[in-house]
């Protein structure tokens, strides 16, 4: 059965936002959603680009009161 | 009032030092019993290790002896902690010793697990325990040139070791003389070449200068060890004549069979520091599950804060601060220069132009982290 996961990575210089998800995607089964929390403006491109790369899938992005919410499930 | 500390290591040795001072009159007049329970009685400077893979430092340099860096008030056990029933309040030690507790403390740390990625452990040299520093610097010193890749594992300690290795190394390689007959390639798991941006920024002219190649998006699949190919889950290699790892990283077994954290991360609130849905327990260093760096530096500031506020609890009923996310990290930049990093939750750092007499401050704080760990600097 998939899960949902709240990754708060507000405020994080380091390890940042990007190694938290990654960090958190090992430890997730495929199917699994991963909804990130980062204060970061870069978080906006740079996620999107490493989750094109590896193969998983952005299911959304938007950014409410200066918090991204960056939402991706795992797919391998 | 019982309060037990489960961990030597940076974290949990301060703040119980720095509780054995702030309630030396509690425990002397017996209101207090202060205890720590820890799975080893030697206390190890980790940041040392990076000297030991160049020669510059011995591993027996990086040691002591864990009780003589403890107040006389301290009650210390070697008996590492196997149960934790938080529900009652008490913890069943390896020897089956049953400790109760009021308030707890678990500063557990982390473990590296190389086994968590195939051919790795097999595959690559690493500087994240004594032997394996020691290994790493015969390797280095058996080197006559060729191609040297390091990756860098995701989670890890000490997110500032790569970039410190590299300068290290490059600064090795030339003193040999056959930096001229050697590669390096750094590889790094996310879109620059470190996580911070600001040492991305400073970094990255630096590694250009040294000719260091950099390969970004670059997360370890596996390590072909027999041919000597490392490969990315982004669908990259590289070809090595020494492969190098910064090894991933998990919290203790004992966490995750206790079913405290995955991973071994305990969900930690990133201002109190307590376990979530436990007020009693804290929770401090590279065994909470918070967005900051796994290092001394974050452990020392977090365990200030935990003794200053179970110090509090115990005189005057409540907690006093919160945690701000403050680490401060040294950044060394080869083998006479060197930089640091100081940021929290809200203010990112600002890096200054590396120098020798920052060099010169690390040099000195490996030997001042004794006093630092005793709770007095």
């Amino acid at each position: 059965m998939s899960t949902n996961k709240v990754i708060d990575a507000r405020g994080s210089f380091c390890p940042g936002p990007l190694m938290e998800l990654i960090t958190y995607m090992k430890q997730a089964s495929v199917g699994d959603t991963l909804e990130l929390l980062s204060t970061d403006e870069g978080s906006a491109a740079d996620v999107p680009e490493w989750v094109a790369k590896v193969g998983h899938e952005m299911l959304g992005s938007e950014n409410v009161d200066g918090v991204w919410h960056l939402k991706i499930r795992k797919a391998k | 009032m019982r309060i037990l500390v489960v961990g030597g290591g940076t974290g949990g040795t301060i703040v119980a030092n720095n509780l054995a001072r702030r309630l030396s009159a509690e425990i002397r007049n017996r209101r207090v019993r202060l205890t720590m329970l820890s799975a080893t009685d030697r206390h190890m400077y980790q940041p040392g290790l990076l000297y030991v893979a160049f020669g510059q430092m011995t591993p027996d340099q990086l040691y002591r002896d864990q009780r003589s860096l403890l107040e006389s008030n301290i009650e210390f056990h070697v008996d590492p902690v196997e149960k934790f029933l938080l529900d009652q309040k008490k913890v069943v030690t390896k020897s089956g010793q049953t400790h109760d507790y009021d308030i707890l403390v678990i500063a557990t740390g982390s473990r590296i697990v190389p086994e968590t990625v195939p051919g790795l452990a097999e595959g690559a040299e690493t500087f994240y325990s004594e032997a394996s520093a020691v290994k790493l610097f015969k390797k280095l010193r058996e080197f006559e040139g060729g191609n040297i890749a390091l990756v860098v594992g995701v989670p890890h300690k000490c997110p500032i070791a790569p970039v410190e290795f590299i300068f290290s190394l490059h600064d090795y390689l030339k003193l040999r003389g056959i930096r001229d007959k050697t590669n390096i390639k750094y590889h790094y798991p996310i879109g620059r070449m470190h996580t911070i941006a600001n040492v991305a920024t400073w970094a990255k002219p630096e590694f250009e200068r040294m000719g260091i190649e950099i390969e970004t998006l670059f997360n370890v699949k596996e390590v072909d060890a027999e041919n000597k190919v490392v490969r990315s889950e982004e669908g990259t290699e590289t070809q090595y004549d020494l492969l190098i790892a910064i090894p991933p990283h998990k919290g203790m077994e004992v966490i995750e069979q206790n079913n405290m954290g995955d991973g071994g991360w305990i969900p930690t609130d990133r201002y109190k520091l307590t376990m979530n849905g436990h007020d009693d327990v804290y929770v401090l260093g590279d065994t909470t599950n918070l967005p900051v760096s796994k290092t001394g530096s974050a452990a020392h500031f977090e365990a200030e804060v935990v003794a200053e506020n179970i110090a509090s609890i115990v005189k005057i009923g409540t907690p006093v601060r919160d945690y701000d996310g403050k680490v401060y990290c040294f950044i060394e930049a080869g083998h006479d220069r060197a930089t640091y990093a100081m940021f929290n939750y809200t203010t990112p750092p600002d890096l200054k132009p590396a120098s020798k007499p920052m060099h010169w401050f690390k040099t000195a704080y490996n030997q001042m982290y004794w006093t630092s760990v005793r709770g007095l600097l």
